[in-house]
């Protein structure tokens, strides 16, 4: 039953895409909004029909499927395979439920776009691509759902093409994604040399019996690691997905909020026995982390565009998810994960809706008082931005925050045998995180919801895309709830659910470690309210002058920086191959050969002509000379003769 | 009684047919130029069968040769009409019949001048591909390899675009050229193997036991190797392919890329690596230093040309890198890949340049500057264009992402940094690949563009197909893996040999 239920799950999607790819231009708007929430729905019911027979096996049960062998050869074979666990289950669940909610709403938001099928194609085609991702149980095969996914981000960033700039920007994100594909493949490479297969069950298997090399481990997690990092953009590859916005609003929500970005945690979980040895990158992981938090998070803090602050929201938030898989609570990562699914695409999705009221105008200090005139979108927005911030108790993202910030408080890097690094520090800076997180989001609340009206709000916001913001408000408030701290109700059933043998205890953990993790955000909200949330607000614009703020509003140079390292050589180097260098030697050599030979022709030439007259005047001497004999005189004649005779002579005697 | 001589004589003899078609001005309202494409098209469907004939026939003898064929030439100097068939050569004979349908399908009809010889010609280079890849006696091979460059020229020179003269003398020079120390090659080891034994034969079997002092066999494999590397090619004597790629007219362009390149790599894993084991795999780390460096230099150039054709030329270029690297990775792994490699590498690329071909025969320009997005007013032919630069740019679950896994892995095997050093070429794949798609398919449409017709549904059909083909390559490779795999060594192999020759 199973068996075939799981590749169901990825071919309803599949098959929506083509269907939709082949009817484009001959079905109508509705229809084809209908086929691929049909095709993202079953799918959805697939995964709960699937999910809760997994939950009824047994207790470590897995559903695996072997489809076909993909590639077997001497040393090495792979196969299409899908697993269904525990780990997996979460995934899917997510990918499909979030997904189905931000297909419905699409289905409203791009009613009048022309390209729709091409947008629900490559959606629907996104999901499934996705699903492989989640489901493949051979590290080959979820790499084609980890390309299939950022093809999909491809088309869809530059989804309206029109515009050289959304292009520019899917071009940037699929060429920094491909970087960290190109070393994850490399990775694979050398697990797949060492192992002689990418099963992950088997890759780690082998890890654990030492036929990987300790800095082989090392260097393989390395590798992993900067595909994760470049996937889920993280620093050093975080510059692409605040372009990435460039995307139409559900793609965004979508990809790059709830699903694609978070591919890289995901595989890092998957893996997290494999990183467990590699102590060194482990720590790496935590340190990128709790940078990429901070700094995206104070850069969250400056920006101007609503999408552009929830992309670098995103991108701080993957910061934690990295922290915790660094700390080696892939648990605390996972759940994170799924709340964030939720309360991001929340936010997305009103955001999108409220600029699409609002006269497409994201700028957020020309929005302004919008409470009124959509109550509705502000209710939604603001549960999304408690959620993100993690206010205490009523929202889902205190409580995976707070489950984050104990593991990273508990946690020593091993680095070597006496020297270990203590997890406090990067505790005190995810702290200070969650402060700036509430302080960042609140800060777009108060100006865009309160204050003094900017723009006129046109029309009303259609039950489509109502509907999902509803769901996606309760998963955000009540999503978290199924796992708490033990100072509150000890409730672990997400713990449990992923590893029922061994579940992750919260046992010394000191009451004021929740305390803290609590009050972060409400000081957050607190400033918020005294900065911006005024009537007379206290400052509306963070000054732009200041040269700290111009930084930080570019992404703190990154931008330039790679350009001036990366690009403008990559463009001066493409602008030398305009010729082709090989070519212009050989076809310069073939030229030379030529003038050559020319002139070679023309020196022998000229020989030949000075050889004739030398010749013709030598026979004009040697007929003088002769004609001189030939005098006609008998004494002559006779002397010749006796000479002649002589020498013979002498010559036959002496010889 | 075999089909092998059947399956070479066919096509130049069809083609004669073809010729003499279109001569006999028929008296009816259709052109003259579809009778020679008729006939053609009758030639390669019987062409067909007879292939199938050959593919589901079993060998009445165990072995690795599927057919075999012999009969005396110029007895006096050992030459003999030997051909035989292996799984190898089978599955690139496949791919040659598949690239000349859709070529018969999508590029040869648009021709106006001369049909009829321009089919012939067509026609004659077919049967220099598959004389190529059935010879097994080496002069028989030289003659068929010098066969194929003939017509080629002709058809570039006659029919090609703006700068075709310079293109077809080019290409004509560096292959008859290479081609001339490939027969001193031969000529040598057959000399050697009289020397050696008393017997003057050309026969790949028999020469293959020639016992060879290591500097002899080093400098009689470079013959061969010079030969085949202009052929696929390898970098320092690529260039006469941009120029003969984006001057040949679509349907050669289509054979030049798909097929002729393929001769290379068939004749490196033949004749280099089984002819001459020691010296090959002495010389391997100087052909993997070529192959990488061929593919991050064609991607390098890839990514600076504004010409379509010359785009995708130079990214041939990059990919035939792969094919190199793989063969002398010296393992089963990197051979296969190899091959795999081959068979994506010739339906993807054969595929764009018709994009290409479409494109220029309704925009007439290749300047991706001037032809500006096509998307909206060619969807059909702009999602073919997409499918197959994402092919190109190696996305797994398609054929070229097979080939390139398994040579990579074989050469991670042998080097780990070349193979690190590879990838890269894999992400400067994707900036050409993405660039010629956000230049001309997802772009702003240019104000100045006319009204233009978008491929049939027909076509569309034939490029499904293509797709198809791909995405089996990418997703079920192991039944062309296990076919395609070329027959094992005559000397290492006792029962191979025996059975090869009956």
């Amino acid at each position: 039953m199973g068996e075939i239920l799981l590749p169901l799950l990825i071919l309803c999607p599949l098959v929506a895409s083509m269907i939709i790819s082949v009817s484009a231009g001959r079905v109508g708007t509705c229809a084809i909004g209908a086929i691929a929430c049909v095709g993202v729905g079953l799918s959805a019911i697939l995964g709960i029909i699937l999910s809760v027979m997994l939950l009824s096996g047994p207790a470590a049960g897995v559903l695996p499927v072997v489809l076909w062998r993909w590639i077997h050869v001497a040393g090495f074979s792979a196969d299409i395979a899908l697993t269904l666990d525990r780990v997996s289950m979460v995934m899917v669940l997510v990918v499909t439920v979030v997904g189905l909610l931000i297909h419905v709403y699409a289905v409203g938001y791009m009613r009048e776009d022309p390209g729709i099928a091409r947008f629900f194609s490559c959606m629907t085609l996104f999901v499934a691509a996705m699903l492989v991702l989640v489901l493949a149980s051979d590290l080959l095969c979820l790499f084609i759902g980890w390309e299939g996914v950022g093809l999909c981000s491809y088309l869809l960033i530059g989804f309206w093409y029109d515009d050289p700039a959304n292009t520019a920007a899917a071009r940037k994100a699929f060429y920094m994604t491909r970087m960290g594909d190109a070393a994850l493949l490399c990775g694979l490479l050398l697990l797949a040399t060492a192992a002689g297969s990418l099963h992950i069950g088997a890759v780690l298997a082998a890890v654990a019996d030492g036929q990987v090399a300790p800095s082989g481990v090392n260097v393989a997690a390395l590798f992993i690691l900067v595909g994760a990092l470049a996937k889920s953009a993280q620093v050093p590859f975080q510059t692409w997905l605040p372009d990435a916005m460039a995307g139409p609003t559900p793609t965004s929500a979508l990809i790059h909020a709830a699903t694609m970005v978070t591919a890289g945690v995901y595989l890092i979980a998957r893996l997290h026995d494999l990183f467990a040895m590699a102590a060194p990158v482990m720590a790496l992981t935590a340190v990128l982390g709790t940078l990429t938090l901070l700094m995206a998070a104070c850069t969250a803090m400056v920006q101007s565009d609503l999408k552009r602050i929830l992309a670098w929201s995103t991108i701080s938030q993957l910061g934690y998810m990295f922290l915790a898989l660094g700390c080696g609570v892939w648990q605390a990562a996972l759940f994170h994960l799924m709340t964030h699914a939720f309360f991001k695409a929340l936010l997305f999705l009103t955001a999108g809706a409220v600029i699409m009221r609002a006269g497409h105008e994201q700028d957020i200090f020309r929005l302004g008082g919008l409470r009124h005139a959509m109550p509705g979108l502000t209710a939604a927005f603001v549960v999304g931005a408690s959620a993100l911030a993690g206010l205490p108790l009523v929202t889902a993202g205190f409580y995976s925050k707070e489950m984050i910030l104990s593991g990273v408080w508990h946690v020593h890097f091993g680095l070597t045998r006496e020297w270990t690094l203590s997890g406090h520090p990067l505790w005190g800076m995810a702290l200070l995180g969650a402060f700036l997180t509430a302080l960042y989001i609140f800060r777009c609340v108060f100006i865009v919801f309160c204050g003094k009206p900017g723009t006129v709000a046109t029309g009303r916001t259609s039950r489509l895309m109502g509907i999902p913001l509803g769901c996606l408000c309760f998963l955000s408030l009540c999503g978290g709830v199924i796992e708490m701290p033990d100072t509150l109700p000890p409730l672990h059933l997400f713990t449990a659910l992923l590893d029922p043998k061994t579940p992750l205890s919260h046992a010394d953990e000191p009451v004021w470690l929740v305390l803290a993790g609590a009050l972060a955000p409400l000081a957050g909200l607190g400033v918020a309210r005294v900065l911006w949330g005024r009537a007379a607000p206290v400052m509306r614009e963070i000054p732009g002058q200041a040269a700290i703020t111009r930084l930080a509003r570019a992404g703190w140079g990154m931008d330039a920086l790679y350009d001036l390292v990366f690009v403008q050589p990559f463009r001066l180097l493409t602008w030398l191959a305009h010729h082709d260098i090989l070519d212009q030697a050989i076809t310069g050599t073939g030229r030379m050969t030529r003038a050559i030979s020319g002139r070679v022709f023309r020196a022998r030439a000229g020989f030949l002509d000075k050889l004739a007259v030398w010749g013709t005047r030598a026979r004009g001497w040697a007929g003088h000379l002769l004609g001189r004999l030939d005098n006609g005189r008998v004494r002559w004649y006779a002397a010749w003769i006796a000479g002649g005779l002589c020498a013979g002579l002498a010559m036959a005697v002496l010889s | 009684m075999t089909p092998l001589p059947a399956l070479v004589l066919l096509p130049i003899v069809g083609g004669g047919l073809a010729w003499l078609a279109e001569r006999i001005q028929p008296h009816t309202a259709s052109p003259a130029r579809d009778a020679s494409w008729w006939v053609a098209l009758g030639i390669l469907i019987v062409e067909t069968l007879l292939l199938v004939l050959v593919t589901v026939r079993h060998p009445d003898h165990a072995g690795p040769w599927l057919g075999h064929f012999s009969t005396p030439w110029i007895p006096a100097m050992g030459i003999a009409v030997r051909l035989d068939m292996d799984g190898l050569s089978l599955s690139l004979i496949w791919l040659s019949l598949i690239l000349c349908f859709l070529c018969l399908f999508l590029a040869t009809r648009q021709v106006t001048v001369n049909a009829g010889a321009f089919h012939f010609l067509f026609l004659a280079t077919l049967t220099g591909i598959i004389g190529t890849f059935l010879a097994t006696d080496l002069f028989l091979f030289f003659f068929f390899w010098e066969l194929m460059l003939v017509p080629m020229f002709v058809l570039i020179a006659a029919w090609g675009h703006e700068d075709r003269q310079r293109a077809a003398m080019k290409f004509f020079m560096f292959t008859q050229g290479s081609g001339l120390l490939m027969l001193l090659s031969i000529l040598g080891l057959v000399i050697a193997h009289y020397r050696e034994s008393g017997v003057l034969t050309f026969d790949y079997f028999t020469l293959a036991r020639t016992p060879l002092s290591p500097a002899l066999s080093m400098l009689l494999m470079l013959g061969f190797f010079t030969a085949f590397a202009v052929k696929l090619p390898v970098v320092p004597v690529h260039v006469w392919l941009p120029d003969a790629h984006t001057q040949a007219p679509t349907a050669a362009s289509v054979l030049l890329a798909g097929i002729l390149l393929k001769t290379g790599g068939y004749g490196m894993i033949r004749f280099n690596v089984m002819l001459f084991p020691d010296a090959a795999s002495r010389f391997a780390p100087i052909a993997m230093g070529l192959g990488v460096a061929g593919i991050l230099y064609g991607a390098w150039l890839s990514c600076a040309q504004d010409d379509v054709k010359r785009l995708i030329a130079y990214s041939s270029i990059s990919h035939m890198g792969f094919v190199l690297l793989g063969i002398f990775t010296g393992s089963r792994i990197g051979m296969q890949g190899a091959i795999i490699q081959m068979l994506a590498h010739g339906l993807g690329t054969a595929a764009l340049f018709l994009v290409a071909g479409a494109i220029q025969e309704r925009l007439h320009t290749r300047d991706m500057h001037r032809i500006g997005g096509l998307w909206a007013a060619m969807p059909r032919l702009s999602s073919t264009g997409l499918f197959f630069a994402v092919a190109a740019l190696g996305m797994p679950g398609l054929g070229n992402f097979t080939g390139e896994f398994l040579v990579l892995l074989a050469t991670w095997h042998v080097s780990p940094t070349i193979a690190t050093l590879t990838t890269a070429g894999l992400v400067l794949s994707a900036i050409y690949a993405l660039r010629m798609v956000n230049r001309i398919f997802l772009a702003a449409a240019r104000a100045d563009l006319r009204p233009v017709r978008d491929i049939p549904a027909r076509q569309m059909a034939v490029f499904a197909c293509v797709m198809a083909f791909l995405v089996v390559l990418g997703l079920y490779p192991q039944p062309f893996m296990t076919f395609s795999t070329p027959s094992p060594l005559p000397v290492t192999d006792v029962t191979g040999q025996t059975a090869a020759t009956p």
